[in-house]
């Protein structure tokens, strides 16, 4: 029988990390198997993304002056609906045969559910970025390929992924959740959209560093500030 | 091992569990039956803390839920109406994924054991989504004792199984029994659960209406008792 409730010593508290740690790690794991299976989460992201940017530059024919400046609000619409797909899909794994309850069922602190399934969403979503960047500076001869750039792409991801993985499985519990997701994600995450498309800008158009380091600290701000609420909540979403 | 006190649980307004007592010693093997949403489920469900009490209290093995849910999870193993297995994996990769959850030190070794106890060995490296339902609920089963649980919280096990599946089912449910380890299961097989059951508690009006010892009755009285407590 499991003894000893109120173990605190450093010997309880380390394994207890670790115990953490392995659902963590378990959950991203067991999602990169399950994708390398079905391949259905990166291929619809993908297909998606690909669509959207080839439309938005045939449709506008734009030169490559206008190209510039709308390339910013191109890529962030881009990633944030292809976003939903991937968060819709990954929450959809777990609903399908009951596997969230199978998941609420380890015992350790939900926040290990929670951070399981932010890396692997967040893995998914660089995976499709690192695919359409440069696949967007070759067809639209524009050079995306900025340390800074990349640096903003991966903050205003992390800001995306945090919050939609709350929101999302928020949502998986309605009938009507491949709708209600971005109906639920977009108005909170706009602040994060906002300030990556401000601060892409700024990069491509080669601004000074201080002209968008304000957007940058929103960024990273609104990151940490949708990590803290989404650790929170997390648990009182998922339980009835 | 199990002590709930007065749990009411309600969806909504409407109380599913009223002021339900509920005690299980150590070793035990409690089946609950009832009528179709006389709320077994719901019971389990709380015990397992997949579901919070409206009001109440409900103690596992010390443990206080929801409070230290948390350590009450790692002594607990669940099969419930839904089988909790990813069908893009395969049986062996599903039970390697809950094993290093629950943190089992010797998986390997456990998930040929469990496997092989649930009928599945031969079939490991097939995609659950291609299993049938009885062999979705066989690895259901096998994922739920998994970990060696001390507490088997089961709903409807039976569910889906063929009637050699449905036998293993029993000898394992007596084999965990003779370990000492507790289960609670509820079923609609009335014949089958007073044969396998210490102890058959009758879920009606959102309490136990009714509590009947092994020994307490003889055959074909359970089911004359059940419908006299379930139609009023
Ligand atoms: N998540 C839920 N939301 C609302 N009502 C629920 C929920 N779960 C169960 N119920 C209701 O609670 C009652 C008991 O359900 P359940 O515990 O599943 O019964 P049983 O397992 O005994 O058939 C039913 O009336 C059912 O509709
Ligand atoms: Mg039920």
């Amino acid at each position: 029988m499991a003894e000893g409730v109120g173990a605190v010593s450093g010997v309880g508290r380390r394994s207890a990390l670790v115990g953490y740690l392995r659902v963590v790690g378990a959950i991203v794991s067991k999602d990169i198997a399950a994708e390398l299976r079905s391949r259905e989460l990166l291929g619809s992201m993908l297909i998606f993304s690909l669509l959207v940017i080839l439309i938005f530059n045939f449709a506008l024919e734009l030169d490559l002056r206008t190209r510039q400046t709308v390339t910013a609000g191109v890529l962030w619409v881009t990633f944030a609906f292809a976003g939903t797909l991937g968060l819709n899909r990954s929450m959809a794994i777990e609903k399908d045969r009951g596997c969230l309850d199978g998941l609420l069922l380890a015992p350790v602190d939900r926040s290990a559910l929670y951070f399981g399934k932010v890396f692997s969403n967040l893995l998914f979503m660089l995976i499709v970025e690192a695919i359409i960047l440069p696949l967007y500076s070759l067809l639209y001869n524009v050079n995306l390929l900025h340390p800074g750039l990349i640096g903003v792409v991966l903050l205003g991801s992390i800001g995306y992924v945090v919050i939609g993985t709350l929101l999302s499985a928020m949502a998986i519990q309605a009938r009507t959740r491949d709708i209600l997701l971005p109906i639920l994600l977009f108005p909170v995450v706009l602040p994060v959209l906002v300030a990556a498309v401000k601060a892409t800008t700024g990069i491509l158009e080669g601004l000074p560093f201080e002209e968008y380091q304000a957007w940058l600290s929103l960024l990273i701000a609104y990151d940490g500030i949708f990590l803290g609420v989404a650790i929170v909540l997390f648990d009182y979403v998922v339980e009835e | 091992m199990i002590e709930v006190r007065n749990l009411v649980k309600a969806f909504g307004v409407m109380p599913v569990l009223r002021g339900l007592n509920f005690r299980v010693a150590e070793g035990e093997f409690v089946a609950v039956v009832g009528p179709n949403g006389a709320g077994k489920t719901t019971l389990l469900r709380i015990l397992a803390s997949l579901t919070r009490p409206t009001m109440g209290e409900v103690t596992l093995a010390g443990y206080r839920l929801p409070a230290q849910a948390e350590a009450a999870r790692k002594i607990v193993g669940v099969v419930s109406h839904q089988p909790m297995l990813y069908g893009d994996l395969t049986a062996d990769q599903n039970l390697r994924f809950f094993g290093r959850i629950y943190g089992v030190v010797d998986l390997g070794d456990r998930i040929a054991e469990v496997l092989s106890i649930v009928g599945l060995r031969a079939r490991r490296n097939d995609l659950v989504r291609k299993y049938s339902r009885g062999m979705q609920q066989r690895l259901a089963i096998g994922r739920g004792i998994l970990h060696r649980p001390e507490l088997l919280l089961f709903d409807e096990p039976h569910t889906g199984l063929d009637p050699d599946a449905a036998d293993m089912l029993d000898n394992l449910l007596e084999k965990v029994t003779r370990e000492g380890r507790t289960v609670v299961m509820t079923s609609h097989d009335l014949t089958r659960t007073a044969k396998l059951a210490s102890r058959v508690d009758i879920l009606s009006g959102g309490k136990i209406a009714r509590s009947l010892k092994r020994g307490e009755l003889k055959p074909g009285e359970l089911s004359k008792l059940y419908y006299e407590v379930t139609r009023g």
